[in-house]
C-alpha cells in the first residue's frame, strides 16, 4: 500500500504518495525528474547517488523514499541554482571532472565535508571522498578542487558582509 | 606572434573545459536521464548456470503480472531471425539463449513492463527448465580432447579452439635463441578485469511503427559503426536508424560492443510500438558485458650476457569466454599484441596465440587500451625486470642498453610495425632524475641490510594507437578512418561535427582548439557535436586512443581545407594576389604589410556576402581522414613501494610518470587523462579481479567483490612530459587516453618484484594483493 510523504526538496515542499519499497534515488530521478543524481552500482559503493539528507551525505540508493518523510533533501541541482557554488567552480577550474557522472555525488560529499571541516588536509579530503568512486580522474584533481574550494570559501567568509553587498 | 589573453584556445593552452558547465550543475544528459512519452521498461532474466541446456521456458505467470506488457524469449526472436547476432570478431553471440546457456549471467528472457520495478518483479516468475552441464572454466582444459564442446551449435566446431594466430618470424627467432648466452623466461597471467565505467550500459529504443524510423539512444562509443551493425543484424534500412549517443559516463572500452539488451529493447520497441528503456545494473554490467584481458602469457627472451636482447618468443592463450567477441581489427586475432617488442631494438620476435571458448562472459574489450597492447606492454616490461634480476644488472641501464635509438626512426619492428618517433632514453632519464633514482637505490640497499623491503619499479612502455590505416585495420569490415565536418557561419562562429564520441575525454574543448589553431576562431566560438548519426559524418568512434590521432587529424585537415578557401576570399577582400597572402593566428594579411589584414571573422562574413566571381558561397567542408600509420606514444613510469613483511601490504610511496604523447593540445586535459589511466592501472595491478569458481560462478559480480580504487588507496601521481611529435600527424599529436593504463601495471608489479626479487621471488600475478605477497614471502622464508 502506498504511503504519503512530505519532504522539503531543494527548499520546496513536496507531498506525494510512494510505494514503501521505492528507493530514494528513484524518487528523486523518476518522480521529481532531478536527474543530476546518478546511479552507478547496486551495493552502495559508488556514491554517484549521493544527496544531502538534513545536510548529511547519504547514498540515496540505500535509503527508501519514505525515510525522507519530514526531512530536508538537497540535490546537486540546488547547490548552484543561482550562482555557481565555489565547489562547482573549483571542480571546473581544477579539472576535477571528466565524464561528469560521479561529479554531483563528489560535489555533495565535498560540500558536507567543507561544512564540517572548512580547512581539510589532503588526507582528510581523500578519506571523506572515499565513498565516491571516480573512474576517470584518478582523484588528483578532485582533491585539488576541494582544497581550492576550501580556500575560496574561507576567503569569501573573511570578507565583511557589507563588502559583498556593495561589490 | 604573441598570444592574446584571455586564452583563445590555441594548441598548448590549458583552457577550461567547455563541457563542464552542464555537468557541474547536474545537467548532463545520460541515457538513463531520457524519458519518452509512453516509455516502457525492460529487465533481463539471466542464467544462474555457467553451462546448461534449456528444456523449457514458461512465461505464463510473468505475463499475467499486472503491468507486464510482453515477455520476450529466444524463441520469439528466432521467428524474426534475431536470436543470434554477429560479434565484432566475426563469431556469433546469442541475443537470448535458445538451446543452451553458456555463461552465468547470459541473457535468457526479457520482460517489458510499464514500470521498472514491475519488470523486475516478473523475472522470478519466469520458469526455465535447465539441465546443468559440466562447466569449462580453464582455457587449457577447454582445449584438452574430450572437453565438453561449448559451441556445439556451430557447424564444424568440434572443440573449444577459436583461433590460431602468429606474428613475426619463427626461423629468425629460433636462430636468435640458438645464439643466446642465456634465456630469460616468465610465465604470467594477466587476469580478467572489467572497465567498469561508473555509468553502466543502456538504451532507450524508440521505433516508430508508422514511419519505421528507429531512434536509439545508446551508451555507444561508436555510434556510426553501431548503426551499420544494427542495420545488418535487424535488417532495418540504415537511413531509418538514428543512433544518438548522449553524454556518456565513462566508457574505457566497455561501450564498444553491441550487447543483447540493446537488440532486444529495439526489437521490443518495434513489436510493441512504444519506446523501451533498458539500463543494466552494476551486477549485470560486471557479469555480462565486455571484460578485458584474461590472457595467459609465456614469454622468453634470448639474451647476451652483457644484457642485449637478441630475440623474444611468446606463447599466448586467450580465454575468450563463450562467444568470441573481442573488439579488435579483423585481421589481428590477438589484437596488436605483436607490439610486444616494446621500446627495444629486438632483432627477432615470434608470437603464437591461440584462443579458447570457456563458460564465461564474452568480451575481450580493450579496457583503456589499444587492442591487447596492455598485455604486450606488461609482458615485455616484466620480462626486462626479470632479466635485470637474473643478470644482476640495473633495470634502468638494461633498458637503456636495448632502447631503439632516436636516429633509428622510423623504426621497423621485428613483428612488422613502423614506429613513428621516440626518444625513450630521454623520457627514462627524466623519470630517474625526478624520482631521485640513485638516492633511492642507496636507501634500498640500506633497508635491505636491516631486512626491510623496498622496491623501485620501472616500465618504459611504447604503445601503438590511432588505427587505421584503413587498408590494414578495420572493425567488422569497416575501415578505421575518421571524419570531421566544419561549418563556419557568417558571424565567424563554427560548428564542428565529428565521427568520434567523447565519454569524458573533453572532445568539446580539445577539438575546438584544433580549429582555433588552424583557423584562429576562438575555441569558445566553436561548438563541437558528436554522437548523433543523423547529424555527424561517418566515423569509427572513440576507443584505442584514436580520437586525436584520427578524428583530430581530420579536424586539422578540414580546417586547412577551409583556410585555403578563406585565403582566396581574403585575397579578394584585400585586393591582393592569393600568393601574397599570409595567415597567422586568425588573421590574413598581405605579406610585408601586416597592417593590411582581414580576420577570419571578416572572411567568414564575406563567404556569404562578398565573394570573388565564380566562387561557391559558404565556408564549410568535410574530411575523411585515413591515417598513413599508427602513432606510438611512449613514456617511463617509476614506482616506489614499501612492503610490510608482517602483512604483505604494499604501500606505494611514489609514482612518477613521464609521458610523451607528442604535441599536447590541452595540457590540462592530457594530464587528467594520464591521472585517470594511472589510477585504473593501479586498480588492475593491486585490486581488480574477475574470477570464477569451478562451476563457473562469477566471483567478481559487484563492487563488493570487484574492487575499484577510491581516493583513499589511490596513490598521488607526479607527472612530467617530453614532447616528440608524430611526424605523420598533421599537428604532431599521438593520443594519450590509454598510455597510463597500458604502462603502469608493469611499473607497479616491477616495484614489488624489485623489493622481493633478492629473496628468490620471481613473479606474483596481478592483482598483487597483500595475501599473495605475504604467501610468497612466507614461502621464501621472509615473512614476519
Ligand atoms: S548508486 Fe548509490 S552507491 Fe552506487
Ligand atoms: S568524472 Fe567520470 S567517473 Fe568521475
Amino acid at each position: 500500500m502506498n504511503r504519503s510523504i512530505t519532504a522539503t526538496v531543494n527548499g520546496e515542499k513536496v507531498s506525494t504518495e510512494v510505494e514503501p519499497r521505492l528507493l530514494l534515488v528513484h524518487f528523486i530521478r523518476e518522480r521529481l525528474r532531478l536527474t543530476g543524481t546518478h546511479i552507478g552500482c547496486d551495493t552502495s559503493h559508488c556514491g554517484a547517488c549521493t544527496v544531502l539528507l538534513d545536510g548529511v551525505p547519504v547514498k540515496s540508493c540505500t535509503v527508501l523514499a519514505v525515510q525522507a518523510d519530514g526531512r530536508q533533501l538537497t540535490t546537486v541541482e540546488a547547490i548552484g541554482a543561482g550562482q555557481l557554488h565555489p565547489i562547482q567552480k573549483a571542480f571546473k577550474e581544477e579539472h576535477g571532472l571528466q565524464c561528469g557522472f560521479c561529479t554531483p555525488g563528489m560535489m555533495l560529499s565535498s560540500f558536507a565535508l567543507l561544512a564540517d571541516n572548512p580547512d581539510p588536509t589532503e588526507e582528510e579530503i581523500r578519506w571523506a571522498l572515499s565513498g565516491n568512486i571516480c573512474r576517470c580522474t584518478g582523484y588528483m584533481n578532485i582533491v585539488k578542487a576541494v582544497r581550492s574550494a576550501a580556500v575560496q570559501m574561507k576567503q569569501a567568509a573573511a570578507v565583511p558582509a557589507g563588502a559583498v553587498a556593495g561589490s | 606572434m604573441a598570444i592574446e589573453t584571455p586564452l583563445k584556445g590555441f594548441i598548448g593552452e590549458s583552457i577550461k573545459r567547455k563541457e563542464d558547465d552542464r555537468f557541474i550543475r547536474g545537467k548532463g544528459n545520460y541515457v538513463d536521464d531520457i524519458v519518452l512519452p509512453g516509455m516502457l521498461h525492460m529487465a533481463i532474466l539471466r542464467s544462474p548456470f555457467a553451462h546448461a541446456r534449456i528444456h523449457s521456458i514458461d512465461t505464463t505467470a510473468a505475463q499475467a503480472l499486472p503491468g507486464v506488457v510482453a515477455v520476450v524469449t529466444g524463441k520469439l526472436l528466432e521467428q524474426h531471425k534475431l536470436a543470434w547476432m554477429p560479434t565484432l570478431s566475426g563469431d556469433t553471440q546469442a541475443v537470448l539463449a535458445t538451446d543452451k546457456v553458456r555463461f552465468q549471467g547470459q541473457e535468457v528472457a526479457c520482460v517489458i513492463a510499464t514500470d521498472p520495478y514491475v519488470a523486475r518483479d516478473a523475472l522470478p516468475l519466469i520458469d526455465v527448465g535447465y539441465e546443468v552441464l559440466p562447466a569449462v572454466v580453464d582455457p587449457s582444459k577447454a582445449l584438452e580432447p574430450g572437453a565438453p564442446v561449448i559451441r556445439d551449435e556451430k557447424e564444424g566446431q568440434t572443440s573449444n579452439h577459436i583461433y590460431h594466430w602468429e606474428a613475426g618470424n619463427k626461423g629468425k627467432t629460433d636462430d636468435a635463441f640458438a645464439k643466446a648466452d642465456r634465456v630469460v623466461s616468465l610465465e604470467t597471467f594477466y587476469p580478467r578485469c572489467h572497465p567498469s565505467p561508473v555509468e553502466t550500459c543502456g538504451i532507450v529504443a524508440d521505433v516508430n511503427p508508422a514511419t519505421g524510423h528507429a531512434t536509439l539512444y545508446m551508451t555507444s562509443q561508436a555510434p556510426h559503426a553501431h548503426r551499420t551493425l544494427f542495420a545488418i543484424v535487424a535488417g532495418l534500412p540504415e537511413q531509418n536508424i538514428r543512433i544518438v549517443s548522449p553524454d556518456i559516463g565513462g566508457g574505457f572500452g566497455n561501450k564498444v560492443p553491441i550487447y543483447p539488451g540493446y537488440v532486444v529493447a529495439t526489437a521490443a520497441s518495434l513489436l510493441i510500438g512504444k519506446p523501451v528503456k533498458w539500463v543494466e545494473d552494476r551486477s549485470e554490467n560486471l557479469i555480462s558485458t565486455g571484460f578485458a584481458r584474461d590472457f595467459h602469457m609465456k614469454g622468453e627472451m634470448a639474451m647476451r650476457n652483457d644484457g642485449r636482447i637478441l630475440g623474444i618468443r611468446v606463447k599466448l592463450l586467450s580465454d575468450n569466454g563463450a562467444f568470441y567477441a573481442d573488439a579488435q581489427p579483423t585481421k589481428f586475432r590477438a589484437g596488436l599484441f605483436h607490439i610486444v617488442t616494446g621500446s627495444y631494438d629486438i632483432p627477432a620476435a615470434h608470437v603464437v596465440a591461440d584462443g579458447a571458448y570457456t563458460n564465461k562472459a564474452p568480451g575481450g574489450v580493450a579496457y583503456r587500451c589499444s587492442f591487447r597492447v596492455t598485455e604486450a606492454s606488461y609482458l615485455i616490461e616484466r620480462l626486462v625486470e626479470t632479466a635485470a634480476i637474473e643478470l644482476d644488472q640495473d633495470p634502468a641501464e638494461l633498458r637503456v642498453k636495448n632502447f631503439i635509438q632516436p636516429d633509428q626512426f622510423p623504426y621497423k619492428s621485428a613483428t612488422g610495425f613502423e614506429y613513428d618517433s621516440g626518444q625513450y632514453e630521454k623520457a627514462l632519464r627524466l623519470a630517474l632524475d625526478k624520482v631521485g633514482y640513485d638516492e633511492l637505490r642507496k636507501e634500498q640497499a640500506e633497508k635491505r641490510k636491516k631486512g626491510e623491503l623496498m622496491g623501485i619499479g620501472i616500465a618504459s612502455f611504447t604503445e601503438v594507437v590511432g588505427a587505421g590505416p584503413g587498408k590494414h585495420y578495420d572493425i567488422a569490415g569497416l575501415r578505421m578512418f575518421d571524419s570531421a565536418e566544419l561549418r563556419v557561419h557568417p558571424t565567424g562562429k563554427a560548428i564542428l561535427k565529428l565521427g568520434v564520441k567523447s565519454q569524458g575525454q573533453g572532445h568539446e574543448t580539445t577539438f575546438a582548439q584544433i580549429v582555433t589553431e588552424e583557423l584562429g576562431i576562438p575555441a569558445a566560438d566553436v561548438e563541437v557535436q558528436e554522437g548523433d548519426t543523423d547529424n555527424t559524418p561517418y566515423g569509427l568512434g572513440t576507443y584505442a586512443s584514436r580520437s586525436t590521432p584520427v578524428g583530430g587529424a581530420a579536424t586539422a585537415m578540414v580546417s586547412r581545407k577551409l583556410r585555403d578557401k578563406a585565403k582566396k576570399i581574403a585575397a579578394h577582400l584585400l585586393e591582393a594576389s592569393e600568393a601574397d597572402i599570409d595567415f597567422d593566428h586568425g588573421k590574413f594579411f598581405v605579406r610585408g604589410s601586416p597592417s593590411k589584414s582581414k580576420t577570419i571573422q571578416d572572411v567568414a562574413f564575406a563567404a556569404y556576402t562578398n565573394l570573388p566571381d565564380g566562387m561557391e558561397a559558404g565556408l564549410e567542408g568535410v574530411t575523411y581522414y585515413d591515417p598513413p600509420n599508427m602513432t606510438f606514444p611512449f613514456g617511463t613510469y617509476l614506482v616506489v613501494v614499501d612492503i610490510d613483511r608482517g602483512t604483505g601490504q604494499v604501500k606505494v610511496r611514489r609514482m612518477v610518470a613521464v609521458d610523451d604523447c607528442g604535441v599536447r593540445i590541452n595540457p590540462m586535459i592530457v594530464e587528467g587523462q594520464i591521472h585517470g589511466g594511472l589510477a585504473e592501472g593501479f586498480g588492475i595491478a593491486f585490486m581488480e579481479l574477475i574470477t570464477f569458481d569451478e562451476e563457473g560462478n562469477c566471483l567478481g559480480s559487484n563492487f563488493t567483490d570487484y574492487l575499484l580504487p577510491t581516493s583513499w588507496e589511490t596513490p598521488k601521481f607526479e607527472t612530467y612530459e617530453t614532447v616528440t611529435p608524430s611526424p605523420h600527424h598533421p599537428i604532431g599529436a599521438k593520443g594519450v587516453g590509454e598510455s597510463a593504463t597500458v604502462g603502469s601495471p608493469a611499473a607497479f608489479v616491477n616495484a614489488v618484484i624489485d623489493a622481493v626479487g633478492h629473496l628468490g621471488i620471481k613473479n606474483i600475478d596481478m592483482p598483487v594483493t597483500s595475501d599473495k605477497v605475504w604467501t610468497a614471502l612466507k614461502e621464501a622464508g621472509a615473512a614476519e
